[in-house]
């Protein structure tokens, strides 16, 4: 089986520790994993901000980058909904406006083969419990595109609870949007900030110490109010707290400062702190 | 759409006042939270609500597909059974034919029947330039005239006023409009609907024409329907003795049939109950039996226009429950004056730049008033992929000339370095060198400014995982061509190779 990574143009350059992650959880569960230099980004930022032809080259690259993997897996719920949903619609717009099928046939060579992390860990490999370690409490956000455009369900749950030492809580109103939305933050930043406001305090209501999506573009949003607020919350995404071990435990990366998670605004949890329980 | 309210704030305007109302905030987040999970729970009571939603939405595009032909039999069956139909192209025509008609009768008084229609037309202003006072006659529609205010919800139109709001109201305005409040009119729900109900009675009583909407008209027989749950309606469609229906064109169905089922989904959508307590249905006139003269004026307004559009026409699907309203968390912070125009919420996002088109900044900011969550689509009892519209009219909106430069600009620019990896690679370079320079907020007007005035920007890291990958890997995986070498490449190291 050839997967490739596709890591995505915000875990690139903002959360590469999550790249990293996944490519361990994946190589501990047997899988050989490529990454593709030649992939950027799937242009969800200029597709839904109404820049469609703009969008093109990107498309042509993707499809270019993951031609001959079996299957391309992702960390992020809303890119892959955007190679899967929103491809053959370009697709078809682009053959609508005569532009032969090239574009098309782009569109639709990754679609049967983008798979988001915990669709390709359940569905393809089969698997619930990955061996992972996290002794904390940990509250889950199920993002909006992974929910509704994929139907991701109760996999990244399932998933969760299967990690040995994790105590999940449940989060009230788990299914209402964070209010991150692409460029939506910046447009409506009003709106934003106010549903932001509302999915930090329901996860902080939960009492556990970490927050966790299966799509860093919320936990951005979530984690630039938690850290504004300086609430005793980290954000982390669950390939992190999948491919952490007893052997080889979460460790955050260096912060801003230079030192690993110095305060409440680095907002990256070190195993001590994140074990103590929420006074 | 003609009430395009100019120098009306665009929604990001609007929305920075009221999402700042804790009161409006607090009445909203309460109506919709116990609206969505009650109908959430009517919803599930059917084994085959996905098959009703697919039929349902069948229904209304073979209509729309051929709207034309079935439009001309509407006319034909109304005509036949003693109804006058009218044609209009714009809101100012409806208008316009309605004040005709209505002076032809010599009166000055008209009760109305909720109508989303005459709302976006702006009928009861309209009349009012012609001397003639329209009374609304739905509780909510009635709170919100008395309030000299504007709905903020299709269905529930004060839904932004909580008792205490709408029993002050009662109190200071009803005595100008009618039969005033009783002097120890309490916040009891039971005390403002009798104070209502006896408001009410004296214009139902002494009304000779109504106006109504509909929320089907039937093809094949010409018959029209109004649900509604206060029977205020049936009042005003059985007691005066002309009767002026507004309709929208795609409110159109076929046959009988197909009402069996949108009356299944339209209730348990919009009010979360099994059947609407009132459905009245009436076929042009019936000697000794309702209104004497009956007419109904097919309202356009936009309407062909966004047929024209094969993306966007699946908005005229839209039979007007509310549900997308109920659960938009757009909606709900925002509320629905944000919107400017009839239609609020996620229907509205989509509608409303449609029937009016984008020219003005409000409209024009109305496709973006969303996260695409997706929330609007999976409770729409007629499957309206409202972001998949909201994306398109994006687009129409981000190819108008004026604005959207520099955000065009923009986005080629990241387009070019996204499809140029060696020069994004640099470019992450240097953020990542620079990283500690980066501050949490950023003062500077622009979209900067709009993420950090209340959120930390996030870090740049140390190294981006492409470099990290590089130096770790690089060597094994080829020329990053696509052609991956991985499959026969050694294990690696773990321990070695991850960089931490």
């Amino acid at each position: 089986m050839r997967v490739a990574l596709f890591v995505t143009c915000v875990n690139d350059a903002l959360y590469p520790d999550t790249g990293w992650a996944t490519v361990r959880l994946l190589e501990r569960l047997g899988v050989e994993v490529d990454f593709p230099e030649a992939q950027t980004c799937c242009g969800q930022p200029q597709f839904n901000t109404g820049y469609r032809r703009e969008t093109e080259p990107l498309v042509r690259r993707m499809a270019r980058a993951f031609d001959g993997y079996d299957y391309v897996v992702t960390p992020s719920g809303s890119c892959a909904a955007m190679v899967r949903d929103n491809y053959p619609r370009i697709g078809d717009k682009a053959l609508a406006e005569g532009r032969g099928s090239e574009l098309a046939d782009a569109a639709a060579s990754l679609r049967g083969r983008m798979l988001e992390l915990t669709e390709f860990l359940v569905d393809v490999l089969q698997v619930t419990d990955v061996g992972a370690y996290f002794p904390h409490t940990v509250t889950y956000h199920p993002s909006c595109h992974g929910l509704r455009m994929l139907g991701l369900g109760e996999r990244p749950r399932r998933l969760l609870q299967a990690v040995r030492g994790l105590e999940l809580r449940e989060l009230e109103g788990a299914e209402e949007c964070c209010g991150f939305g692409g460029t939506f933050a910046v447009k409506n930043p009003d709106v934003s900030v106010a549903m932001g406001r509302d999915k930090v305090r329901h996860a902080l209501d939960t009492g556990a110490r970490v927050l966790c999506a299966a799509d860093n573009s919320c936990l951005t949003h979530l984690d630039g109010i938690l850290r504004r607020e300086a609430a005793p919350l980290h954000s982390l995404h669950i390939a992190e707290i999948l491919a952490s071990t007893e052997e080889e435990p979460f460790t955050p990366r260096p912060a801003r400062g230079g030192g690993t998670s110095a305060g409440p605004s680095s907002a990256r949890p070190t195993t001590s702190t994140a074990a103590r329980s929420r006074s | 759409m003609s009430r395009t309210d100019l120098g009306m704030p665009t929604f990001p305007q609007a929305a920075r006042v009221s999402t700042k109302d804790a009161g409006l905030r607090a009445n909203l987040t309460h109506a919709t939270h116990t609206i969505r999970a009650k109908r959430a729970a009517a919803v599930a009571e059917l084994p085959d609500w996905p098959r009703l939603r697919a039929a349902g939405a069948a229904v209304k595009d073979h209509t729309l597909r051929h709207l034309d032909h079935y439009l001309l039999q509407l006319e034909q069956a109304v005509t036949q059974a003693g109804g006058t139909v009218h044609w209009a192209t714009t809101a100012e025509e409806a208008n316009r034919i309605t004040a005709d008609i209505i002076k032809a009768t010599g009166e000055t008084e008209v009760v109305k029947v909720k109508s989303m229609a005459t709302q976006e037309t702006g009928l009861n202003e309209a009349l009012a330039h012609h001397g003639i006072t329209a009374y609304e006659t739905d509780l909510a529609e009635l709170i919100v005239q008395l309030g000299d205010d504007k709905p903020s919800h299709i269905l529930v139109p004060a839904i932004h006023k909580n008792r205490t709001e709408i029993r002050d109201i009662f109190t200071r305005t009803m005595a100008a409009w009618g039969r005033p409040a009783p002097d120890d009119l309490h916040d009891t729900p039971a005390e403002l609907a009798e104070a209502a109900r006896l408001h009410l009675r004296e214009k139902f009583l002494r009304a000779k024409v109504a106006v109504s909407g509909a929320n089907f008209m039937i093809a094949e027989t010409g018959t029209l329907v109004v649900v509604e749950s206060e029977g205020n309606g049936r009042m005003c469609l059985t007691l005066p003795d002309t009767l002026i229906s507004i309709v929208g064109i795609e409110k159109t169905i076929p046959t009988f049939r197909d009402l069996d089922i949108l009356l299944q989904t339209l209730p348990r959508s919009s009010t979360a109950e099994r059947m609407n307590p009132y459905t009245t249905m009436w076929t042009g006139t019936t000697p000794h039996d309702g209104p004497r003269n009956f007419h109904l004026v097919l309202l356009d307004n936009g309407r062909t226009d966004t047929l024209a559009d094969t993306t966007g026409r699946q908005a005229l699907r839209c039979i007007r429950c509310s549900a997308c309203l109920n659960v938009c968390p757009v909606y709900e912070r925002a509320g629905g004056h944000a919107y400017g125009s009839a239609y609020p919420g996620p229907i509205g996002a989509i509608l409303t730049p449609q029937l009016r088109g984008t020219s003005t900044p409000l409209d024009a900011s109305l496709p973006y008033a969303s996260t695409l969550c997706g929330a609007c689509y999976d409770v729409c009892p007629v499957a309206i992929d409202i972001p998949e519209i909201l994306v398109h009219l994006r687009e129409r909106v981000a190819d108008q000339k004026d604005g959207h430069r520099a955000e065009r600009t923009a986005m080629k620019a990241a387009t070019w370095l996204l499809d140029h990896p060696a020069a994004l690679s640099a470019t992450e370079r240097a953020a990542s060198a620079t990283r500690r320079l980066h501050p949490n907020r950023l003062p500077v007007p622009g979209p900067g400014k709009a993420w950090s005035d209340a959120r930390d920007l996030p870090d740049v890291a140390a190294e981006s995982f492409r470099a990290g990958w590089k130096k770790a890997r690089g060597a094994r995986t080829g020329t990053g061509t696509g052609t991956g070498t991985g499959t026969n490449e050694p294990k690696h190291d773990k321990d070695k190779d991850t960089p931490r």
